[in-house]
C-alpha cells in the first residue's frame, strides 16, 4: 500500500522532467486565463455589454473552444504523467514532444482563424469548413485541421508510450486495467489507481483520436479535390465520437489527480477495491459507446443509436456517483482534514463533476433533447464539470507542487480569499447558463434578443469573477513553479502538513 | 408544466441533492473519530453505498421505461398519415417552409432538410419557449412529428451553427384554430 508521505520522493521533479512540468503547466494557466478572458468578451457581448461584430464573435468561439479543449488536454496529459511515471516507466522525449507537437497544432489554428478568418468552430462539422461565404477560406480550414491533426498525434504519441510503460509492467491492458479481478480474486493492494485510470484513457482516447484523424483527413481531402462529396452523418458520428471522447479523456486523466493526493491530505488512506475496478471497467466502455447522444435530433440515425445514446447517458452516472464522488466523500467524511488550496480544489472538483453530470445526464434523454439540444443549458453543464470540475483538479495538482517547493500546503491569506471567488464565480456563471437553456436560449449565437439577456449579464458578472480569481493563481502558481527547489524539501510527512 | 419546467426542476432537485450530501461530509469533516467510529462510518458508508445503487438502479429502470416506452421520434421509413404535411428546408441563410400555416388539434408532418450545411430546424412558440426540434442535414431528410395545441405565430429559429448569418436565421410560421371553431 503506497505511504501517506505528502511529498513523496519519487515525485520528486528534478532537471529537465521539472522543465518539461513547468513548461507544460505554466503554458497551460496562461492559456487559461486568455481563452476565459475570450469566453468573457463573448458572454458580455451576448448581454450587449460589449460590441463585437459576429464574425469576430465566431471567431472568438472557434479559438475559446479549440482553446480550451486542447489547453484541458494539455494539463491533464501533465496530471497523467505526474502520476503514472512514478509506476511505468515513461519516456521524457514523447512527453516533450507531445508539448512540441501541441505548439505548432496551436500555432495553426490561431494563424487560421486570426488571419484566416476560421469561424467554423471546434467541431468543423462538415461541410461548413468549406462554406465560408466569405468569412473564411476553405485553405485557412485547412490549416485549422493540420493544427488539429498535430494536437492529436502529439496525444497519441504520448498515450502509445504510456501503453508501452504499463504493458511492459503489467503485461497486457486489461490486466492493467485491473479485469482479472472484478469477478473474484484478492487485488492486489498496490495496483495504482493511476494506471487503472491511466489505461482507460489509452483505450478510448486512443480511439477517438483515430476517429478525429479519419474525420480531419476526410475533411482535407473534400478541401482539396471537392468533387469528393462526404456523407454528412457519417461525418458527423466520427467528429461527434472524436470530439465526446477527447474530451471526456481530460476528466479521467486529472481525477488521478484526486487518487493520489486526497488520502494524503485527509490522512486517510484510499485503498483500490472492486466497485473501483467495476466503476473503471464499466466507464471505459460507456465513454466509447456514449457519442450518439450528441446526434439525438438526427433522426435520420438509426433509432438503436439514440436509444443507446440515452441509456449509456444515464448509466454514465452510477460510477460517478457510487463510487468516485462518494469514495472521494468516504475519505473525508471525520477525517480532521485541515483544509488548504489542494485540497479544497480536490473536493470542489469532485462536487463539479457529480453535479454537472446531473444537467448533463436529463440532456441526454431524448424527450428533453427536443427542447433543450442547442440551447445554452448545454454550455451549462460542460462548464459546470470542465471549469468547476476539471480545471479544479488541474489547479489542485499545481497548488500541490508549489506546496512542496514552499515546504508546506499553500494556503496564505490571498488564497482563502481566491478560492471563494473562484467557487461563487463559477456557480453564477454556470447557473445563468443553465438557466438561459431553460428559458430556451440558443447556444453559439453573436446576437441575442432583448428578453434574453438578462442571464446574459449574470453569466457576465460571474464570469468576470472567474476570471479574477484564475488570473491570482496563474501569478502564484507561476511564481511557485519558477521558484527554486530549496534542499531538503523532500519527505516532509503527513505530520508536518497537519501540523 | 412544459418539458422545460420539469427538466429545470429535477435537475435542480439533483444538483440540490449531491450539494447537500458533499456539505455534509464537509462540516462533518472537521471532526476526528476513533478507530470505533471509524469502523462504524465505514460500515455505515458501505450501506449507504448499496441503498444508493439500489435507488439508481430502480431510477435507472423506471426512467428508461417512462422516457422510451412511446419512443419520441417517429419512424423515419415510410408514411406517417399526418392529415397535414409541411416541407421544410434550410440554406444559408434563410428558411424555405411550405405552406407556412398549418392548424392545431391534429398533427403535421416536418420533412426537413438542407440545401447546404447543417441547420437546426427549431419550432418556438409565441411565449418564446421551445416546442420542438430537428436537424436539417444536408443528403437527409428528418422527419418531425408535432400536434399544436396553441395558435399563434410561432418562430422558427436555427438552431445549429452555420456561419456568420446563423442567428438572423429565423422565419415566422402561423398556427391557426380549425375552421368552425
Ligand atoms: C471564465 C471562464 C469561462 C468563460 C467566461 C467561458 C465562456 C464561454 C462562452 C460565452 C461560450 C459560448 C456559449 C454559447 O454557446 O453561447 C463558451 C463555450 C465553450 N467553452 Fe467556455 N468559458 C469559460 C471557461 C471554459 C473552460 C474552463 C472550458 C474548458 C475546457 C471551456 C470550454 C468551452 C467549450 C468547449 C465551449 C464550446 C465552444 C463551441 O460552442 O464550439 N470554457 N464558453
Ligand atoms: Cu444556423
Amino acid at each position: 500500500m503506497a505511504s501517506l508521505a505528502m511529498y513523496p520522493d519519487d515525485e520528486r521533479l528534478a532537471g529537465a522532467a521539472r522543465a518539461a512540468f513547468n513548461l507544460y503547466m505554466i503554458t497551460a494557466v496562461v492559456l487559461f486565463v486568455l481563452m476565459m478572458l475570450i469566453g468573457l468578451t463573448m458572454r458580455m457581448a451576448q448581454a450587449t455589454w460589449l460590441n463585437v461584430p459576429p464574425a469576430l464573435f465566431y471567431e472568438l468561439l472557434s479559438m475559446h473552444g479549440a482553446g480550451m479543449v486542447g489547453t484541458m488536454s494539455l494539463a491533464t496529459t501533465a496530471v497523467m504523467w505526474f502520476f503514472l511515471r512514478k509506476y511505468v516507466r515513461l519516456r521524457l522525449w514523447a512527453f516533450v514532444t507531445n508539448y512540441v507537437l501541441f505548439l505548432l497544432g496551436a500555432l495553426c489554428v490561431v494563424l487560421s482563424i486570426f488571419s484566416g478568418g476560421y469561424g467554423a468552430l471546434w467541431t468543423f462539422l462538415y461541410p461548413l469548413p468549406i462554406h465560408g461565404m466569405g468569412m473564411w477560406t476553405p485553405g485557412s480550414s485547412a490549416l485549422f485541421m493540420v493544427g488539429n491533426l498535430l494536437i492529436g498525434v502529439g496525444s497519441l504519441l504520448f498515450y502509445l508510450d504510456a501503453a508501452a510503460g504499463i504493458i511492459e509492467v503489467h503485461g497486457n491492458l486489461g490486466r492493467a486495467l485491473g479485469l482479472q479481478w472484478l469477478l473474484g480474486g484478492t487485488i492486489d493492494p498496490d495496483h495504482p489507481k493511476a494506471v487503472v485510470a491511466g489505461t482507460m484513457v489509452i483505450i478510448s482516447n486512443s480511439l477517438g483520436i483515430l476517429a478525429g484523424a479519419v474525420a480531419l483527413v476526410m475533411s482535407l481531402v473534400n478541401i482539396l479535390y471537392p468533387e469528393v462529396v462526404l456523407d454528412a452523418l457519417v461525418a458527423k458520428n466520427l467528429i461527434y465520437w472524436f470530439g465526446h471522447q477527447y474530451i471526456n479523456a481530460t476528466i479521467y486523466m486529472g481525477v488521478i489527480a484526486v487518487y493520489e493526493l486526497l488520502p494524503r491530505y485527509t490522512g486517510r488512506p484510499y485503498p483500490i477495491s472492486r466497485p473501483f475496478l467495476w466503476s473503471w471497467a464499466v466507464s471505459t466502455v460507456f465513454v466509447i459507446t456514449v457519442f450518439p447522444h450528441h446526434l439525438l435530433m438526427d433522426f435520420a440515425q438509426p433509432r438503436w443509436l439514440a436509444i443507446t445514446g440515452q441509456l449509456v447517458s444515464w448509466g454514465a452516472g452510477f460510477p460517478v456517483f457510487l463510487v468516485t464522488a462518494y469514495g472521494a466523500l468516504t475519505n473525508l467524511y471525520r477525517s480532521d482534514i485541515r483544509w488548504t488550496m489542494p485540497s479544497r480544489l480536490l473536493i470542489l472538483s469532485m462536487f463539479g463533476w457529480a453535479a454537472g453530470i446531473v444537467p448533463a445526464i436529463l440532456d441526454g434523454t431524448i424527450r428533453n433533447n427536443l427542447v433543450m439540444h442547442n440551447t445554452q443549458w448545454v454550455p451549462g453543464h460542460f462548464h459546470f464539470y470542465l471549469l468547476i470540475g476539471v480545471l479544479s483538479m488541474v489547479l489542485a495538482l499545481m497548488f500541490h507542487v508549489i506546496g512542496r517547493r514552499a515546504h508546506a500546503p499553500p494556503n496564505s491569506r490571498a488564497d482563502k480569499l481566491g478560492f471563494p471567488v473562484y467557487l461563487m464565480g463559477g456557480l453564477v456563471f454556470v447557473f445563468a447558463f443553465l438557466d438561459a437553456g431553460h428559458l430556451s436560449v440558443p447556444r453559439r449565437m453573436a446576437e441575442h434578443l432583448p428578453a434574453w439577456t438578462f442571464t446574459d449579464k449574470i453569466g457576465s458578472i460571474g464570469a468576470m469573477l472567474v476570471v479574477l480569481a484564475m488570473l491570482y493563481f496563474t501569478i502564484r502558481i507561476m511564481a511557485g513553479l519558477l521558484k527554486a527547489p530549496s534542499a531538503g524539501s523532500a519527505g516532509v510527512g503527513i505530520a508536518d502538513a497537519a501540523g | 408544466m412544459i418539458v422545460q419546467d420539469v427538466v429545470w426542476t429535477i435537475a435542480l432537485a439533483g444538483m440540490g441533492l449531491i450539494a447537500l450530501g458533499f456539505i455534509h461530509v464537509i462540516v462533518q469533516a472537521g471532526r476526528p473519530a476513533d478507530e470505533t467510529a471509524a469502523a462504524r462510518s465505514v460500515h455505515t458508508a458501505h450501506t449507504l453505498q448499496a441503498w444508493l445503487f439500489v435507488v439508481l438502479l430502480v431510477g435507472f429502470i423506471a426512467g428508461s421505461w417512462a422516457t422510451l416506452h412511446r419512443f419520441p421520434i417517429p419512424p423515419q421509413h415510410g408514411a406517417l398519415d399526418a392529415k397535414q404535411v409541411v416541407d421544410v428546408a434550410g440554406r444559408m441563410w434563410s428558411w424555405q417552409i411550405t405552406p407556412a400555416t398549418v392548424r392545431t388539434g391534429s398533427a403535421v408532418e416536418f420533412r426537413v432538410t438542407s440545401g447546404d450545411v447543417n441547420h437546426g430546424f427549431a419550432l418556438y412558440a409565441p411565449d418564446g419557449r421551445i416546442v420542438t426540434q430537428t436537424q436539417a442535414m444536408p443528403g437527409y431528410t428528418n422527419k418531425l412529428l408535432h400536434t399544436f395545441d396553441r395558435p399563434g405565430t410561432y418562430t422558427v429559429q436555427c438552431l445549429e451553427y452555420c456561419g456568420i448569418g446563423h442567428a438572423p436565421m429565423t422565419t415566422t410560421f402561423q398556427v391557426v384554430a380549425p375552421e368552425g371553431e
